[in-house]
This record gives C-alpha cells, sequence and structure tokens, in this order.
C-alpha cells in the first residue's frame, strides 16, 4: 500500500489491523480451550473461556469506535475504505465466533461428569479442528491481503458441512440406541452446530479479506454439504 | 553493513575542509559588506545581519555535523553486531522495538512465523493474547516477562516465550524510554509436552482397545482347561482363533506405538529426496502375495521417475496401508489402480478400487483413530482401526493432503497430493 500524506493515517491504519488480528488470536484461543474444556471435560477451564469473553466484547467495540474515528477524520477512499469496512465487519464475525465458543463451555458446565463414552466427544472435536484450521488459515490471509488463501478457505467450507452432517446422524443413532444418552447427546449436537456456525463466520471472513483486496464479491452460491435441515427424521425401530 | 561503514570512513576531513573553504568565502563576503556599510548605506543592514548568521552557522555545522555522524556509525556497527548474535541464536529470536514493531528477527523466527516483517508490528505474526499481552507487559512495566503459547492447527505445536526489556546503547543521553526494546526468544517445547500427552493417550487408547481381544483371550483359555479338556479337536481350533486375536493385540501395539513415533515429530518436516516410483513399487511387490490371495489385479500407470520431499519408510508406510486396504475392502472389484501423475503444481498417488464404496457419511470421518466403517468386517480382515490416522499424520508431516472420494456401488479413490514448491515465490 502506499504511503499517505498524513504519517498518522498509516499509522490509524496499521492500529486497527493489528487490533483485529489481536481480537482473531484472541477468538482462536477461546475456541481452541472450549473444545479442550469439552474433550477433557474440564468445568475450571469452561469457566476461564467464559470470563475470556467480556475482554473480547471490549475489545471489539474499541475496535468499531477506531474504524468510525478513523472513517470521521480521514475519509478514506478506495482501498482504505474497504479496510476500515472489512475491518469493522470482521470483528463482528470474530465476536460472534467467541460467543460461540463461551455457549460451548456453558453446555460443558451442564455436561461435565455424564459423558460415558469418549467417543462421543471425539467426532466433535475432529469437527473442531476443520474450523479451528479454516480460522487460522482465514486470519493469515487477512494478515497478509492474501485473496487466493482466503478464496481457499471460502470453498473449504464444504468438508465441514459433510463432517457435521456425519455427526448428526452418529448423535442420533446414540440417541436410539439408549435414552439415558439423550441429554449428553443434545448438548454435544448443539455444540457441533455451534462449531460448524463458526466456520460459516470464518467463510464470512474469507468474504471481507477477499473484498478488502480485491474490491470484487465472492458471490456464487457455495455447495453445501449440510444436509440435515433437509433431512426426515429417522422412525425408531 | 560494516563494508559501507569502512569506504565512509576516509570522508569527514574532506568534507571539513570543503566546509571551511566556504566559511572563508563566507567571511570575505561579510568583510566586503561591512566595509559597504561602514560607508553608510543603512539598506544594507539586514544583509549583514543575514551573513552573520550564516557564518555562525556554517562555523558550528562542521563540529555538529561530525558529532552525529560518528555516533549513527558507531549505532550501526553495534546493531550490525546484534543483527549478527541474533542470527547466531539457534532458537527463533525476535527483536522489538519500543512501539512493539519488530527491528530483528532470525532465519528460525521466520520459519517459525512466517508473517513476521521488518517494520511490522508482532501482532501480525503472532495473534496469540498470551504473547500479546507480555510484550504489552514489558512495555509498562520494563520488566522480563514470561508466556507460553500453543498452536493446534494445522499441527500442534508449542513455544515458551521470554521477553526480556533491554538498552542496546546505554550510553546515549537521550530519553530512557526511547530507546527500550525488546528480545523475545521462543524456545520449542512442542516434543515436551507431546510426550507428556502421549502417555496419556496411550494408555487411554491401548487399555480401551486391547480389553476386547484379551477377554476372549481369557475366555478360550478357561474353555480349554474346562470343558474341552479331552477334545483335541476343539482346543485345536481354539488355539487357532487364540493365535489370531494375540496377533491382533500385538498389531494394535505396533500401530499405536507408531502413531505415537508420528505423532512425536510431527512438527518436523523431513528434508531427504525420495524417488516416489520406487517406493510404490516397492509397495506394490511386497502386497504381491496378498493381491493374488485376494484375486486382485495391481495396475499401476505413470510409474516414471518423480522425486518428493519425504522420509522414505514413512512414505511406504501410506502406501503399504492405502494399497493394502484397496485390495481387501475392495476385492469384490477384482482390481487397483495405482496412478503416479506429476503435475504443475503438486505430485499426486490415486489409489483406486472398484469395490463396494463407502457411503458419503463415512466419508469425512475415515482418518479418526478406531473409527470403523463396519468394525465386525474390519476386525475379521485384521484391521486395527489405525491405518488411515497413521497415514493421515504421516501427509501432515510432509504437509501433503489426502483427498477420498467415493460413492456407494462405485468403488473408492484415495488420491495422495505432494505440493510442489511455487517457484516465484518470495524466500
Amino acid at each position: 500500500m502506499a504511503e499517505h500524506i498524513v504519517r498518522a493515517f498509516d499509522a490509524d491504519l496499521d492500529a486497527l489491523s493489528r487490533g483485529v488480528a489481536e481480537l482473531g488470536g484472541l477468538a482462536e484461543s477461546m475456541t481452541t480451550r472450549a473444545i479442550e474444556a469439552l474433550v477433557r471435560q474440564s468445568p475450571a477451564m469452561a469457566n476461564e473461556v467464559i470470563a475470556l469473553d467480556a475482554k473480547l466484547d471490549a475489545l471489539q467495540q474499541e475496535l468499531e469506535e477506531k474504524a468510525v474515528l478513523t472513517i470521521a477524520r480521514r475519509q478514506p477512499m478506495a482501498v482504505d475504505l474497504r479496510a476500515v469496512i472489512a475491518a469493522i465487519r470482521v470483528t463482528h464475525d470474530l465476536e460472534r465466533i467467541g460467543d460461540l465458543a463461551k455457549n460451548i463451555c456453558k453446555r460443558v458446565l451442564a455436561i461435565t461428569g455424564l459423558v460415558q463414552a469418549p467417543k462421543l466427544v471425539k467426532g466433535v472435536e475432529h469437527l473442531s479442528q476443520l474450523v479451528l484450521t479454516q480460522l487460522k488459515d482465514v486470519l493469515d490471509a487477512y494478515v497478509e491481503r492474501n485473496a487466493e488463501k482466503a478464496l481457499a478457505v471460502w470453498e473449504h467450507d464444504e468438508n465441514i458441512d459433510a463432517l457435521y452432517t456425519s455427526l448428526f446422524r452418529e448423535l442420533l443413532t446414540y440417541m436410539m440406541e439408549d435414552p439415558r444418552n439423550i441429554g449428553v447427546c443434545a448438548h454435544l449436537l448443539f455444540c457441533a452446530k455451534n462449531i460448524e456456525r463458526m466456520g460459516d463466520h470464518a467463510t464470512n471472513v474469507a468474504e471481507n479479506v477477499y473484498y478488502l483486496v480485491t474490491g470484487g464479491k465472492l458471490l456464487a452460491e457455495r455447495v453445501k454439504a449440510d444436509t440435515t435441515s433437509l433431512e426426515k427424521p429417522m422412525s425408531a425401530q | 553493513m560494516v563494508a559501507a561503514t569502512q569506504q565512509e570512513a576516509p570522508a569527514p576531513p574532506t568534507r571539513r575542509w570543503r566546509q571551511s573553504a566556504a566559511v572563508g568565502a563566507l567571511a570575505t563576503t561579510l568583510l566586503i559588506i561591512c566595509v559597504l556599510a561602514l560607508i553608510g548605506s543603512p539598506v544594507l543592514l539586514p544583509a549583514l545581519a543575514g551573513a552573520l548568521v550564516t557564518v555562525i552557522a556554517a562555523l558550528s555545522r562542521p563540529r555538529a555535523e561530525h558529532k552525529v555522524w560518528a555516533e549513527i556509525s558507531s549505532q550501526e556497527t553495534v546493531r550490525a553486531g546484534i543483527q549478527a548474535i541474533v542470527s547466531g541464536v539457534a532458537d527463533p529470536v525476535v527483536v522489538l522495538d519500543s512501539h512493539g514493531n519488530v527491528t530483528m528477527f532470525n532465519a528460525q523466527a521466520k520459519a517459525a512465523l512466517p508473517q513476521l516483517g521488518i517494520g511490522r508490528h508482532l501482532s501480525f505474526a503472532v495473534r496469540s493474547p498470551e504473547v500479546v499481552s507480555a510484550v504489552e507487559r514489558v512495555l509498562r512495566e520494563g520488566t522480563v516477562a514470561e508466556a507460553e503459547f500453543h498452536e493446534k492447527v494445522p499441527v500442534e505445536r508449542s513455544f515458551e516465550v521470554r521477553a526480556t526489556p533491554v538498552r542496546f546503547d546505554a550510553a546515549s543521553a537521550g530519553p530512557p524510554s526511547a530507546s527500550l526494546e525488546i528480545v523475545m526468544l521462543f524456545r520449542d517445547v512442542t516434543a515436551a509436552r507431546r510426550l507428556e500427552r502421549m502417555r496419556v493417550d496411550f494408555v487411554a487408547n491401548a487399555s480401551h482397545e486391547l480389553r476386547t481381544p484379551l477377554a476372549s483371550l481369557y475366555g478360550f483359555i478357561e474353555t480349554i482347561e474346562g470343558p474341552a479338556k479331552n477334545d483335541p479337536a476343539a482346543q485345536a481350533r481354539f488355539l487357532a482363533i487364540m493365535r489370531e486375536q494375540a496377533r491382533r493385540m500385538s498389531r494394535l501395539i505396533d500401530d499405536l506405538l507408531s502413531l505415537s513415533r508420528i505423532e512425536l515429530k510431527e512438527h518436523v518436516q523431513p528434508t531427504e529426496e525420495v524417488r516416489l516410483d520406487s517406493v510404490l513399487s516397492e509397495v506394490i511387490d511386497t502386497l504381491t502375495p496378498l493381491s493374488l490371495e485376494c484375486r486382485t489385479k495391481i495396475e499401476i500407470e505413470g510409474m516414471n521417475r518423480t522425486q518428493v520431499t519425504g522420509d522414505r519408510d514413512e512414505l511406504i508406510r501410506v502406501f503399504e496401508n492405502l494399497i493394502e486396504n484397496a485390495v481387501k475392502y475392495g476385492q469384490s472389484g477384482g482390481r487397483v489402480d495405482v496412478m503416479l501423475v506429476d503435475g504443475e503444481r503438486a505430485v499426486s498417488v490415486t489409489v483406486r478400487d472398484y469395490g463396494p464404496g463407502i457411503a458419503p457419511e463415512h466419508l469425512p470421518r475415515l482418518t479418526e483413530r478406531f473409527y470403523r466403517v463396519d468394525v465386525a468386517d474390519s476386525r475379521q480382515k485384521g484391521g486395527t482401526g489405525l491405518g488411515l490416522a497413521l497415514v493421515k499424520h504421516i501427509l501432515n508431516r510432509h504437509k501433503a493432503r489426502l483427498v477420498v472420494r467415493s460413492e456407494l456401488g462405485a468403488g473408492a479413490s484415495f488420491e495422495v497430493m505432494f505440493a510442489k514448491p511455487a517457484i516465484n515465490e518470495p524466500a
């Protein structure tokens, strides 16, 4: 990016991007730890993540204010304007990811001690790894201003949907096998849904990175592999 | 940088001489103006004042400039020295200025944190909140701060980070905060953390998976000791089953051990060059007896000389697993294709069978440990449920990808893709 005559403008834009990166780091760390709390069944860890959400919200608001001030003071144009707009949008998605991580932790508190077989959470853990990879790649793409990398993230969301569909069926099977599993599996199903939603937010971020770098939009409808909403309920035999 | 300093060293005396010549010229002009002023033209008074200022400035400049110049040159020598020390450290080192912007780093740091760039804030390369707050703490309090940061994807890594505030030019009389810098030392503790976790995982996995064959062994021993005590025909049959169970247990332990070993070094990329075609033909040779037994023909295609960066033994493991699976589970198709393609952006190996195929809901989960599409079928064919997990971890280490495509009734294909390094990528 070319330097501006007012160097404070560059500093403003730089501080904004830096803030988004740090916010992303926080969202990543909250997600990682939420999953760890789920796998290890650790209420202490879950509570730590829940406490972090306030910090994430405060940081997001601070960044949004900074972005508004930048528009008011510098009246950015072209790529600068896109950088500010993208920052506002991306912080929103990251804040939502933090909320979803917090929700997983609340569910960990509810089901601690009730998960009988480790295989129940294994699938959810696998799903989370895919989503964390997406999140890391998209944040790297943001920092590097790399449209190609963002596009790759946008295209890979399909894998997450496919895995979510598979998990949905598996958990349903456990519920039918033994009604005592229903409570735990319902919570796990929501955890899986939350993680899948995080993946959607990561693709939103990817769209914004693409917009920021190229000015274009990723418009074409993505191939949807999540078919659970179309699925007929299996009848108990 | 050092070379540049030596070249410029003789410059100051010349410059000073030239400056004194200028001063002489100016003084002469001044003298003339003075004379003219004395003659009594008040219009010339402002010109006189201006000239005076110029002379004073000219007289004082050479000394000041020389001093600043010397300071810069000594600072640059110091910085070059520091840079040399930083690049000599075996662990990743990053130096930050008083705003947290990166001023120096070594090659190890760049390898661990690819987003590092001179003049950019550290947060662009390390987003971890622990590290961000450690840097803030050092800048605020001026004391050493320590943090630990973990990365879970794409391969797990852990670093211990130590941020130390330093002043490189302690002698300078400037405001102290201006010269404060931070040296960040990253220590890779991935191996140690892995080892801790591996023990826990191993015990958990092993105890869970070994219980079933152990229980059946126990049952047969009891039967041989009791009801079948005098029945040699039944004993022979039971002993055969027991041998099979024992073999399964030992295979399971082997697989668990190799999985742990690979996980331990997953974060270290292999460096040797391997001939992929020779790996494949070796694997196919060892699997020929099995393919004859299963009445499956292994067809090969595109076996030209192709090299990838990798670990030979591990790649043999990968293709052994994939081709063995194809022969075993796709034997109803009677044919397995192995294709090696040296493409523009990637080298790929596809193993395709024409068996019953895999239902779509299983596809994304095949590489999970102990995940089996059909538990009974897998056990009967001697599967441990770890084969594809092993493949995934080895490929992770090679930064290669596994793509599985399948449709029920139409067979399955497993494609391994090794990305070629981009040619015009900036180093």
